[in-house]
């Protein structure tokens, strides 16, 4: 067993855990943040993106022994006390999802995609979040909602 | 899916890193960003005894101007060396073929190094190096050597770093003047090359005279296409005259047959993809 530490979602978290344990499953089992959802398993379809010292990762992809130190964000830590984030409110208002399985992979992408190009046009937002797969919508909303949160962050 | 159990150790240099494999045996795996690693020990393709993380080793995170050359060290992201300011300037092709890469969050683990070091003959970066002439630096317990693209690259996933040795850093001759281009046909987005061309081609008064031509996925390693860089000496830099040299791109190549495409489709996909990479290098 190895010993780690790190702060998810603001908060400070240890363990204990075997190397060969994934970050997923360190979040989803360990901590039972389970807002993460496992979907392809592969490292194919994104809905397991979280967020490592502010840069998106697949966390089925990535063990969680090395993110020791690291600073973890989920779905679960994107929303102040009492207000969602911009990404979710949009996701919401342009109706970007229908089953809703890829939905906190696409959101916590589409942060990262926002940090670094706060003002993406529909082809980068569409290449941005190209490591993220939806089966139900078509992307058409999800990419709405990412130009409406980029707006709304934008102030415009 | 839950790879098999295996020890780990977490190295602070290299030289730390060296001795744990040694005290492993043959047995053993570095982990750098585990991009390629993780699936591969999830579907147990492949069960290591000991996993050698590497990621924390502060010597193999930088990129260092050495004059002619930028010394990149082999734990530097694919998305810090598609970003690099000093990469962008000074090794374009680099630059491009790292921004086609897999997708943002694999490129922000995945790592410059150990794509070359796991040397998959999809890979896009490994292809890269061969047409930039890049130099690689490998330590093992006998000290540090330094081996050509020519040499590193040895077959399909095995490369000239030995069992253990650790691949430390990738010294990319700076390429100032030429024009650049990674045409790549895949697909879908995120997948894998079917075939690749890394082109690289210096234009003087309308004159093509130099040029570099790489392939992946057309055999087990990345391929330098030599007899279009010959034909593409001397030549205009035209559309005809890039097409007619494109042409022999396929020639001396192995590629293979699969579910994607088969080696027919594939040659003929490194010769048009050969006259569009060499085209758009030369701003044609």
């Amino acid at each position: 067993m190895t010993h780690i530490s790190a702060t998810v979602d603001g908060t400070h978290r240890q363990g204990e855990v075997e190397p060969r344990l994934l970050l997923v499953h360190w979040l989803r089992e360990n901590l039972g943040l389970v807002g993460t959802p496992i979907g392809c398993d592969t490292s194919n379809c994104g809905a397991c993106t979280v967020l490592v010292n502010g840069k998106s990762v697949k966390s089925c992809n990535v063990l969680a022994v090395q993110i020791d130190g690291a600073e973890v964000t989920t779905i679960q830590g994107l929303a102040s006390e009492d207000e969602w984030h911009p990404v979710q409110k949009a996701f919401k208002e342009c109706h970007g999802l229908q089953c809703g399985f890829c939905t906190p992979g696409m959101i916590m992408a589409s942060v990262d995609l926002l940090t670094e190009n706060p003002n993406p046009t529909e082809e980068e937002i569409r290449d941005g979040l190209h490591g993220n797969l939806c089966r139900c919508t078509g992307y058409h909303n999800i990419v709405k909602a990412v130009s409406h949160a980029a707006a709304e962050m934008s102030g415009s | 899916m839950i790879p098999s159990a295996f020890d780990y150790v977490k190295a602070t240099t290299v030289d730390e890193a060296v001795a744990a494999l040694v005290a492993a045996g043959e047995d053993a795996k570095i982990l750098g960003g585990g991009q390629s690693l993780l699936p591969v020990l999830r579907l147990r393709l492949n069960a290591p005894s000991t996993i050698v993380d590497i990621s924390n080793v502060a010597e193999i995170r930088t990129i260092t101007d050495e004059g002619s050359s930028l010394l990149i060290g082999a734990g530097v992201t694919t998305d810090e060396v598609a970003n690099n300011a000093l990469v962008k300037a000074h090794a374009p092709l680099l630059s491009m073929t790292a921004e086609t890469v897999a997708d943002r969050a694999i490129r922000h683990r995945g790592t410059f190094g150990g794509s070359c070091a796991h040397a998959d003959p999809a890979g896009d970066l490994p292809t890269a190096a061969a047409a930039l002439d890049c130099e690689f630096v490998i330590a093992g317990p006998g000290g540090r050597r330094t081996v050509s693209a020519a040499d590193f690259f040895v077959d399909f996933f095995t490369t000239a770093v030995g069992p253990d040795e650790v691949l430390v850093a990738v010294r990319v001759p700076k390429t100032d003047g030429w024009g650049a281009h990674y045409e790549k046909f895949n697909r879908t987005a995120q997948a894998w090359a079917i075939v690749g061309v890394a082109a690289l081609v210096k234009v003087d008064g309308g004159v093509i005279t130099d040029a570099r031509v790489a392939l992946t996925n057309m055999g087990p390693k990345p391929i330098r296409a030599t007899s279009v860089e010959a034909a593409l000496k001397g030549q205009p830099a035209t559309a005809d005259a890039i097409k007619a040299a494109a042409a022999s791109a396929a020639d001396g190549t192995k590629p293979t047959s699969d579910v994607h495409a088969d080696a027919e489709f594939r040659s003929h996909l490194a010769r048009v993809l050969t006259g569009r990479a060499v085209a758009t290098a030369a701003g044609v």
